[in-house]
């Protein structure tokens, strides 16, 4: 336990530290997008791992998340930093209707019913020109030149959530969450209400998401239909952290997304310009991969499978 | 009211084909009970199978059904075999697992039909591909005919197949209960392995079929993989009737939607009765008949 602390203490400091060693806008930038997977991580983790309940559209919250900061500045003409503190709220709303429609049933409707979710908002998003500019997409100015706000603030964003996260999973809440996914009938019997346990899991989950979201659109500065609610690009990445991190871990998501955001960009970038220029075109099939290699070989991710991954290197070493 | 008829027409032509996507996902759904979201991608594989046999040895598409149909019988056989049913006896915490995985070897397919055809829309053009005849005011096209009928006839082979014979009573006996079904001798693995294969070339044929009608890019699978268990759920899960009967509604909804509400609407339908079917009618058309 007290090692632990350490630990943390350190890679806290180590954290706060990082921008003002390292200047290069290029690596910061990085560390910034891999601090927000973080949270979207974290956030599926709590529904998926923790819950039970496989969101395959977390794409919802983030962009609902998004383009409620984007709407905010475009339509109301306030700053889009109101939508860090609408953004999640927002999410949630959506969250709501659709924790409503699906956690009466059981099976794969929940899945599904994401899926389709992000699809039919992409839709909507595309099409009701007047309220989203549909393709044109949001189109907002920065509000600092620097990345060290921005980089302390999804800091601060990412500690909190894997905080709050952490307390929730502490709390009676957390043991009502596990189990429902272990043995829903069990807890049914037991006099917990699942269908509203399964509401509020969904809710916090789509809260920092939508937060996430709103983030993203103050620190791009420029989102469309297509970025925001893509399938492969948000909800499956969300899901890969996940799982690469190790699922109902609380730092798992936290690892994942540093890997995720890494090979991401291995591969966008041709291994930093060493490799051909076609296999920066490969970067969606080297995903594809990395989820049947996962699923098959470590189903329980980089935090949760530690002890046979440390196991097997050190066979190799020996 | 010609244009009523006409858009009813359309409606119930492509509806056919919805159904012969929707009965292979259903059976796998039925069986495995997962939902197979490499359904489209699947299709899309075929239907490039199709394209390479017409541009290079000019094979006419529908005669393509036999090559691509046992090609994809294989893929799905592998697909199963080896990727999805080694995951039941992994230890995992996720319960949607085979799912996951059915998303990645969808976006695997996806990503390979990308590098080895290039993004580029793609089609076959055929002396029968726009041509129609008439009956009164209505005109039939003829591809699309005879899309339906092909459809039909699969579906009633699948039928006799699954009523008739030792296998398709295996396959059903497992969809009801898999451990009666292993208690009294099927090998259920090796059923879960021919049951996505039989799905697979199920939408094999649907996209044979497509290929003149439609024009072909790597990533149409996704949008045939949403309105797959759009089909599935509304049908109710595992149901082949309800997925013949849903895949028909949706042809006829989308048809309407795309004449009266506009066709940038048209893929809203689909979702749109997915919500309605979750909210008034959790269970799907099988809940009406309980068939």
């Amino acid at each position: 336990m007290k090692s632990r602390n350490v630990t943390l203490i350190v890679l806290g400091i180590l954290f706060l530290l990082f921008p003002l060693i390292i200047r290069s806008d290029y690596y910061q930038h990085l560390v910034i997008i891999a601090l927000m997977w973080v949270i979207i991580g974290s956030s599926w983790n709590l529904l998926a791992g923790y819950t039970g309940q496989v969101s395959f559209g977390h794409a919802i919250f983030f962009g609902v998340g998004a383009y409620t900061a984007g709407i905010l500045t475009t339509k109301l003409h306030i700053s889009a930093w109101w939508g860090m503190l609408f953004g999640g709220p927002v999410a949630m709303l959506i969250a709501l209707f659709v924790g409503w429609a699906c956690f009466r049933l059981r099976g794969p409707y929940f899945a599904l019913a994401t899926l389709a979710g992000s699809e039919i908002i992409r839709l909507v998003a595309t099409n009701w020109e007047s309220l989203t500019d549909g393709m044109v997409g949001i189109l907002i100015i920065q509000s600092f030149r620097s990345k060290l706000p921005y980089y302390y603030m999804v800091l601060a964003l990412a500690g909190a959530c894997i905080y709050v996260i952490h307390l929730v999973m502490k709390s009676k809440w957390g043991y009502y969450f596990v189990s429902i996914r272990e043995d829903q009938d069990a807890a049914e019997s037991l006099g917990i209400n699942t269908t509203l346990y399964k509401n509020i899991s969904l809710l916090i989950s789509a809260f920092f998401a939508g937060t996430a979201g709103a983030f993203y659109m103050n620190y791009m500065a420029f989102i469309d239909p297509h970025v925001v609610f893509s399938l492969h690009y948000i909800s499956i990445m969300t899901i890969l952290v996940g799982i690469v991190g190790g699922v109902a871990t609380i730092m798992g998501p936290a690892v994942g997304a540093f890997i995720m955001v890494g090979v991401q960009e291995t591969f966008r970038s041709a291994f930093f310009g060493l490799a051909p220029k076609w296999i920066s075109q490969g970067h969606a099939l080297v995903f594809g991969l990395l989820v049947i290699f996962v699923i098959l070989f470590m189903a329980n991710g980089v935090v949760g499978d530690w002890a046979k991954i440390k196991r097997y290197v050190f066979r190799i070493k020996a | 009211m010609t244009v009523f008829l006409q858009t009813l027409v359309a409606g119930v032509l492509i509806g056919g084909i919805y159904s012969l996507i929707g009965i292979g996902m259903s059976l796998i759904m039925g069986v495995m009970g997962i939902i197979n979201l490499a359904h489209g991608q699947l299709m899309m594989v075929a239907m490039y199978i199709t394209l390479v046999l017409f541009n290079f040895l000019h094979l006419d598409p529908y005669f393509s059904l036999l090559i691509a149909m046992p090609c994809l019988f294989l893929l799905g056989v592998f697909l199963q075999r080896f990727l999805l049913n080694p995951l039941m006896k992994i230890e995992s915490i996720l319960p949607e697992n085979q799912v996951l995985m059915t998303v990645g070897i969808g976006m695997v397919l996806t990503e390979i039909a990308r590098f080895i055809f290039s993004s580029d829309y793609k089609s076959v053009k055929t002396s029968y591909s726009s041509s129609a005849f008439f009956i009164g005011n209505i005109s039939f096209n003829v591809p699309m005919c005879i899309a339906f009928f092909f459809a039909l006839a699969l579906t009633v082979l699948l039928f006799w197949f699954l009523l008739k014979t030792d296998t398709g009573r295996s396959i059903r006996a497992t969809a009801q209960d898999k451990d009666a079904a292993t208690l009294m001798g099927v090998n259920t693995g090796r059923i879960t392995v021919i049951t996505f294969g039989l799905g697979s070339s199920l939408v094999a044929a649907a996209g044979c079929l497509l290929l003149p009608i439609f024009y072909l890019f790597p990533d149409i699978g996704g949008p045939f993989t949403l309105k797959a268990f759009v089909i599935t759920i509304l049908g109710g899960l595992g149901s082949t009737v309800g997925a013949i009967v849903g895949g028909v509604v949706l042809g006829i909804a989308e048809s309407l939607g795309a004449t009266y509400i506009g066709m940038g609407y048209k893929e809203m339908v689909g979702f749109v009765i997915f919500v309605l079917v979750l909210i008034f009618l959790p269970g799907g058309l099988k809940r009406l008949t309980k068939v």
